[in-house]
């Protein structure tokens, strides 16, 4: 009955004084939205970048030519491209593994009147198994076309609706630079990672690529998918070993290529990630101060007015702990209001903005609570602090406060 | 002597002995009050008087338990002040005293039965009762009409008649008023006064208020006059102005 009594009473107070609520209140929904919105958007991002990942594959390893470095393409310059004899002493000497070199280029397609920069890459049979990627539409090379060197191609969903938009594609010719090629296949669609888009790419077989399209022997990249999870640490050092033989390093020095895993990779990433994390973190412990000042502002200002009050109420006979009651109850009330409204704008603008960037919302229900406690607490502290004082007056001094 | 002796109730309802109030400290010490005595029982109608800054407002403060004196003895109904805690005193004023400010005080947004209201809450009337007393009193002071109406769209006469209407609604003892009518025209003044002597002949309330104008001080059976924190006359009103 108290309790009922009191939130109506403090639901009276805060319609009757808009002006003040609204401010407050929209402290608390600026703090609370803005770090809903800031962590939801890195979270979808960082989520995105390491599922991309982990669906690249759990078993997949990448060696590629050049010393140490972390990201892709490191030192490669100065370090001797692979070929396909690389390729082969794998498959030969490295048990339960399979090999997928490719070698690639940026070009330009070009179909009728349509030009189109894309990436061409130079692929074997394996290479579908190993990235576990396939053939949507139509089919994969053929034996004859691998071993022959065949002007034959297999396009992305993304180059397929650049250049031949919704209209048919299988069997039609497009121009890579000299060599013109016929489609056999468009790749099923797969997920976009790290802002490349995947599905823009021409697979044609690697041998093509060797003699019509680089005009070298040259394997950029290669594959290597173990058969198990738990075989991955055997077959990254053998397939170490293995290379070092083949590129003749000697003992003592330092690896002119390198393998990686998806692991590393996640690490490499993680690293950038967590960078973004704290940053925006950062900008969230921002946006919940400022809100949080916000508050404080409104609460201040309206102290004299608020003292006088209690003044009032205690001069006909309020009791301190009654007019305090009140007052909390009134700051809790329009906190949580303003939290409540702050977390509906914050989910919804974080659902809105993930949906235009293609991420996966999901709630982060750690950062809901955190954002509505703080301001919340804020919102209550700051309500309650010049009740607290003002009930501690003489009556009389609450009056005449100014 | 010992017949108005019997007659009067054998507890004061307000006992003041030596009472003094100091403001600040050292040089810049103010004596607002400096040893005061002061007997006021039951159905009086007193006013209070004397130049500005004898103690007028510091007294009737010390009266209504919304200010501590520094020294000496306040009784109220015979029960020694000084002895009742924070709670205690907001329970004697929600129970004994309604208070008149020559500033109104009510609350700011509120509308006039909102405001009469107030005291009724802290005694946790249920809201009908609290409706059905509140707009009793607004008619007693004539305003009825103006229930709905927020202090700033009312006259600083209405105002003061909400707030008369405020100390009223809890039946108190007695009613103190600083300088009622201090905001008002002659006119209203009158009315207020009326009103007053009203409340104090047909309900039997004690009434304490301070005034400048000696017009309105004819109004009470007994007058007293300040002087630099002290008492130098008390008695009728004829007595005392001429
Ligand atoms: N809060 C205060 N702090 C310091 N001095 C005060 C305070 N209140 C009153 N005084 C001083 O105490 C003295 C008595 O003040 P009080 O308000 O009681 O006078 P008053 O008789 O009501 O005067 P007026 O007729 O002008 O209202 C004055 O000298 C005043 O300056
Ligand atoms: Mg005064």
């Amino acid at each position: 009955m108290m309790v009922i009594s009191s939130i109506l009473m403090a639901l009276r107070e805060i319609i009757r004084n808009k002006m003040r609520s609204t401010l407050t209140a929209i402290g608390i929904v600026i703090g609370v939205g803005a770090v809903i919105v800031v962590v939801h958007l890195g979270d979808a991002t960082t989520r995105q970048i390491t599922d991309n990942i982990a669906s690249m594959g759990q078993n997949l390893l990448i060696v590629s030519p050049g010393a140490g470095g972390r990201g892709p393409g490191g030192a490669r310059a100065s370090a001797p491209p692979f070929d396909t004899s690389d390729a082969k002493a794998i498959a030969t000497q490295v048990s339960n593994v399979t090999v997928a070199p490719t070698a690639s280029s940026m070009s330009t397609a070009i179909v009728g009147n349509k030009n189109w920069p894309t990436s061409v890459l130079g692929i074997t049979e394996t290479y579908f198994a190993v990235r576990d990627w396939e053939v949507g539409e139509g089919r994969a090379f053929e034996e004859s076309e691998l071993n022959g060197a065949r002007p034959v191609c297999i396009i992305g969903t993304t180059t397929k609706s650049e250049l031949f938009g919704e209209g048919d594609v299988l069997g039609q010719k497009m121009r890579l630079g000299k060599l013109t090629c016929e489609v056999v296949g468009v790749m099923a669609e797969k997920a976009t990672s790290m802002g490349s888009d995947a599905n823009d790419i021409v697979l044609v077989p690697l041998k093509t690529f060797q003699r019509r399209i680089a005009g070298n022997f040259d394997v950029s990249t290669m594959y290597l998918s173990a058969s198990d999870a738990s075989v991955m640490s055997q077959v990254e050092s053998d397939v170490t070993r293995v290379m070092r033989e083949q590129r003749r390093v000697k003992a003592g020095d330092q690896d002119d290529f390198n393998v990686r895993n998806m692991q590393d990779l996640m690490n490499a990433i993680s690293s950038t990630t967590e960078d973004m994390t704290a940053f925006l973190s950062a900008i969230a412990a921002v946006s919940l101060f400022v809100g949080g000042i916000g508050i404080m502002n409104i609460m201040l200002v309206s102290v004299t007015e608020r003292t006088r009050e209690i003044g009032i109420r205690l001069a006909i006979g309020a009791r301190g702990r009654e007019v305090l009651l009140q007052f909390l109850v009134e700051a809790g009330l329009l906190a949580t209001l303003g939290g409540l409204l702050g977390i509906a704008l914050g989910l919804g603008g974080s659902y809105a903005l993930c949906k235009q960037a293609g991420l996966n919302f999901a709630p982060v229900p750690g950062i809901i609570l955190i954002s509505f406690a703080f301001s919340a607490g804020v919102g209550v502290i700051f309500g309650f602090w010049p009740a607290w004082k003002a009930a501690r007056m003489n009556p009389i001094e609450a009056l005449r406060h100014e | 002597m010992s017949a108005a002796l019997a007659s009067e109730p054998a507890v004061p309802l307000i006992e003041m002995h030596g009472i003094k109030k100091f403001y600040g400290q050292g040089e810049a010490r103010v004596r607002a009050l400096d040893g005061l005595d002061l007997i006021i029982h039951e159905g009086e109608y007193v006013a209070v008087m004397g130049s500005s800054g004898s103690g007028k407002s510091t007294c009737m403060n010390i009266l209504g338990a919304l200010d501590v004196p520094t020294e000496g003895t306040y009784a109220f109904k015979g029960v020694d002040v000084a002895r009742l805690d924070r709670d205690q005193l907001a329970l004697l004023r929600r129970q004994y005293i309604g208070f008149v400010f020559q500033s109104f005080n009510l609350l700011a947004r509120t509308s006039a039965l909102e405001n009469v209201e107030l005291p009724l809450l802290y005694r946790g009337y249920s809201r009908s009762r609290r409706r059905a007393l509140a707009l009793e009193k607004l008619a007693m002071v004539g305003l009825a009409d103006r229930a709905k109406h927020t202090p700033s769209e009312l006259s600083g006469g209405q105002q003061q008649r909400v707030a008369i209407a405020r100390a009223l609604v809890t039946d108190p003892a007695v009613i103190l008023a600083d300088e009622p009518t201090g905001n008002l025209d002659s006119q209203r003044s009158r009315e207020i006064m009326e009103l007053l002597v009203r409340l104090n002949e047909e309900r039997g309330i004690s009434i304490c208020l301070v005034t400048h104008e000696p017009d309105l001080a004819v109004y009470a059976k007994r007058v007293l006059w300040f002087q630099d924190g002290r008492m130098l006359k008390d008695g009728t009103p004829q007595e005392v102005l001429s």
